[in-house]
């Protein structure tokens, strides 16, 4: 049986549906509707949501939420990003699980409200001081919408950090007959608590990339401190050498040791193909139908979407990109992720050609263009 | 003090393993985090039901000497991070402690959460400059007054915190100095209002602002005075408190989640075996999106799969509203349109919106157009004219009329389909004028 939902109502199913309690947001096409949603649903839930005043306090009020030991989601695009920024890298220092929806439209700047684009991939990866590690989900369908908005609160829950789901102004606006068989609901993953009846420190983990247990603010049985500033186990400032290097070391390895395990791709090999296709979020969508008719008209050709983009899950890629002669990766942007698997490329022998389908007028990248582009007929 | 220290059951909030306050000598710091300790202790509440939020600036090195919650956040920011909390705790007492600087970074939080009502106690740590940077202006420095950024003597204005947060619409306002003796009472008195409480606390600093402005105890109480800043409790007013009232309204609307519109059971049959890609160009306000949603559904309602995208200018009610819309037996991977099987313009401001799409269409397809349109549309696609439009036709209408005169014309979706999606998923009213609307739909071809 299917209905006819937008990606914006998907996401704040699985939000609702995987156990978030919390939302602050800001008016902005086009996350706006992931706001109305929120708003209107959570009272209902027993949840509390709310406009804020803006997206400094958005953000802030998610994080001041999340440490009482709730799920909160809030949901901006790119110029409220921009404003999320510095309260991101307190929420990777501060140890927040966080679940951030953004969705891209075209830039810089106020750019075009209702134009599509996926032009913050670096910018959702490199935007904030210090340059620590994110994790970065991105739905490449209406569907993907629900099951992806689950799994990035499993992972923020589990890694306590900031968790970002990155999508686009179509993935997001766009309406599509859903099949409700295909909405799967995932279980909910809490972060770890202390134990009452133990000791507890609120930065404290025996490894490096472990992940300090919770007790929130409010708990009855322990006190805990929260900070943005460099701290030791107990949470408080720190200048020594030692602890300044564990807590940095910690930041990265907590993620990037774990990041095998992030990898989320769909990795769709045909024998004996030459080109490999690489896209994500809407511009997959084109790319599977590229490759539909490629193949139903007897030609060869691969694909791969990637739906974790953030660590860069480089496993899979090595693993799709060995044996192909050509890649093409397809954005809505100049080229942002195709240096990404240009990196992993460097690492083959013999190292494949990638070139970029790229395209920055408003408009989406067609099957057509793709198509053209598995074999160099569109001049890349 | 109203409890007795003599039966108290919290003899103290403070972080003993803290040492003792790093402020500078005679900084009032010292003295304002001494009478909130005296307040948390008059009020006997749980140590582990109290959170201290604080910011960036010396005041954001104060939590530490407290045994309670805390949690240190961006510069001017705690007052946001402080509603987060007690919006998802409203057990909690939450105290924010705040300079002069973070009132000024973060003055629109301050403005907001005092307009919320939101029950949290800010206290202003309020000594006229930025001390921690090098005693450079703040948004309270005295107009006239010497700081870093300042040489030749403050250009601006000050702000009186006191007053800006009683016109926002705090519960509580008091104004007063880091020597008052009564301060204890007046923390203690703010922290137990239910809504929005700041106190605005005038201290000394000792390392910048009173060694560059010849500043002391004195000239600040005469400089309060001139400015008419006047201290004590400013302001009290009983509203209902946000988190409290947030409760009360979601109490009356607890239960079942009114997400979409559901799932579409399949009762018709289309002929239709190939993708067919379908665009609305009409006018915003006249109904193109939601009379694209109804033929969305009308495909659904026969087994078939589709996607809706909409476009229109960022405004609601003027301008261009184009849909398209893809009907398929097989899922739609990609639902952008290049070249359309079908097109209806309605309107003029659609017909702008379309001409690469009219251009991209071949002898395949159809175009349908108004009358009054007929001569613009340029195009290599069959042309289907419409009749003159019945005059009881209202342009909120316009679009079902084409719609329906496009399905007796294609047979695509049935007709009945289409009522069915117009009875099952509109509100009465709307609903009896498109029914119309596919009624009067027969003269249209």
């Amino acid at each position: 049986m299917r209905e006819l939902v937008d990606g914006a109502e998907l996401i704040a199913r699985g939000a609702i549906d995987i156990g978030c309690s919390f939302f602050a947001g800001y008016p902005i096409t086009p996350a706006s509707t992931i706001l109305d949603h929120m708003l209107r649903e959570l009272p209902k839930t027993g949840g509390v949501g709310l406009e804020a005043e803006d997206e400094i306090a958005s953000i802030s009020m998610c994080i001041g939420a999340a440490m009482t030991g709730v799920k909160a989601l809030t949901a901006t695009s790119g110029p409220g990003l921009s404003l999320y920024s510095e309260n991101i890298g307190l929420a990777i220092m501060g140890e927040v699980p966080l679940v951030i929806v953004v969705v891209m439209r075209l830039g810089p700047a106020t750019g075009g409200a209702t134009t599509v684009a996926q032009g913050d991939v670096q910018f959702a990866r490199w935007g904030t001081s210090g340059g620590y590690p994110i994790i970065a989900l991105c739905p490449a369908s209406t569907a993907e919408c629900y099951t992806l908005t689950q799994h990035a609160f499993n992972l923020a829950e589990r890694f306590r950090t900031p968790v970002f789901l990155l999508t686009d102004k179509e993935i997001v606006m766009m309406r599509a007959s859903v099949e409700r068989a295909t909405l799967h609901r995932i279980a909910a993953v809490s972060r770890a608590r202390a134990d009452p009846s133990t000791d507890f420190l609120p930065y404290y983990e025996a490894q490096p990339a472990g992940v300090p247990v919770f007790a929130p603010v409010g708990d009855a049985q322990h006190l805990t401190r929260f900070t943005t500033s460099t701290h030791d186990e107990r949470g408080l400032i720190t200048r020594k050498p030692d602890r300044v290097a564990r807590l940095n070391q910690h930041l990265s390895e907590k993620i990037e040791a774990h990041s095998a395990e992030l990898e989320m791709v769909r990795n769709d090999r045909q024998d004996g193909a030459r080109t490999l296709l690489i896209a994500y979020g809407v511009t997959a969508g084109a790319m599977q139908e590229t490759v539909r008719h490629v193949r139903t008209t007897g030609g060869t050709v691969s694909q791969l979407v990637v739906h974790s983009l953030w660590p860069v899950p480089e496993q899979a890629l090595r693993g799709a990109l060995a044996g192909h002669k050509r890649v093409v990766v397809a954005e809505l942007n100049s080229g942002q992720y195709r240096q990404e698997i240009e990196r992993v490329a460097n690492t083959l022998n013999p190292r494949p050609q990638v070139v970029g389908l790229n395209r920055l007028d408003g408009e989406l990248i067609t099957p057509e263009q793709i198509e053209r582009a598995i074999d160099g007929r569109d001049g890349n | 003090l109203s409890a007795p220290l003599t039966i108290s059951n919290w003899p103290s909030y403070r972080n003993l393993a803290a040492g003792s306050y790093t402020f500078c000598p005679g900084c009032g710091h010292s003295a304002i985090l001494d009478h909130l300790h005296a307040a948390l202790v008059s009020m006997q509440v749980d140590p582990h039901k109290v959170v201290i939020v604080s910011d960036i600036g010396c005041v954001g090195m104060a939590d530490p000497y407290f045994a309670t919650h805390t949690f240190h956040g961006l510069h001017g920011r705690s007052i946001a991070y402080a509603s987060g909390i007690k919006a998802a705790n409203p057990d909690l007492h939450v105290i924010v402690l705040i300079g002069d600087g973070g009132c000024g970074i973060g003055g629109h939080h301050l403005i907001n959460a005092a307009r919320r009502n939101i029950g949290i106690t800010v206290l202003v740590f309020n000594n006229l400059n930025f001390g921690m940077t090098g005693g450079q202006h703040s948004v309270t420095t005295p107009y006239g007054a010497r700081t870093a950024t300042t040489r030749g003597g403050n250009l601006e204005r000050p702000l009186d915190i006191g007053a800006l947060a009683t016109v926002s619409g705090a519960a509580y306002v008091y104004r007063g100095t880091s020597f008052d003796k009564d301060l204890p009472e007046r923390i203690a008195e703010a922290a137990n209002v239910k809504g929005f409480a700041l106190l605005d606390i005038w201290e000394l600093c000792t390392a910048h602002y009173v060694p560059n402005n010849d500043y002391s105890r004195s000239e600040m109480l005469e400089l309060m005075s001139s400015l008419g800043m006047h201290t004590g409790v400013l302001r009290r007013r009983d509203y209902p408190e946000w988190s409290a009232a947030y409760r009360e309204q979601a109490a009356t609307v607890a239960g079942q989640l009114a997400f979409g519109a559901g799932p579409i059971t399949p009762m018709f049959e289309s002929p239709i075996s190939a993708p067919t890609r379908i665009v609305l160009a009409g006018a915003a306000g006249g109904k193109v999106k939601s009379t694209a949603s109804l033929l969305a559904t009308a495909a659904m309602r026969c087994g078939l799969c589709c996607t809706q995208r909409d476009d229109y200018p960022v405004t609601v009610m003027s301008g261009y509203s184009i849909s398209e819309v893809i009907l398929s037996p097989a899922e739609i991977l990609y639902a952008g349109i290049e070249h359309p099987d079908l097109l209806a313009v309605i309107t003029q401001e659609g017909l702008g919106q379309v001409q690469l799409l009219l251009a991209a269409m071949d002898e395949s397809s159809t175009v349908y157009v108004v009358p009054e349109l007929a001569d613009q549309v340029q195009t290599r696609a069959r042309k289907v004219i419409f009749k003159p439009l019945p005059k009881k036709a209202s342009r909120k209408t316009l679009a079902m009329l084409a719609l329906a005169a496009m399905l007796r014309d294609t047979q695509i979706v049935p007709l009945a389909a289409l009522v069915e999606s117009i009875r099952t998923e509109q509100n009465s009213a709307i609903a009896a004028e498109q029914l119309r609307a596919v009624e009067l739909s027969k003269d249209l071809l």
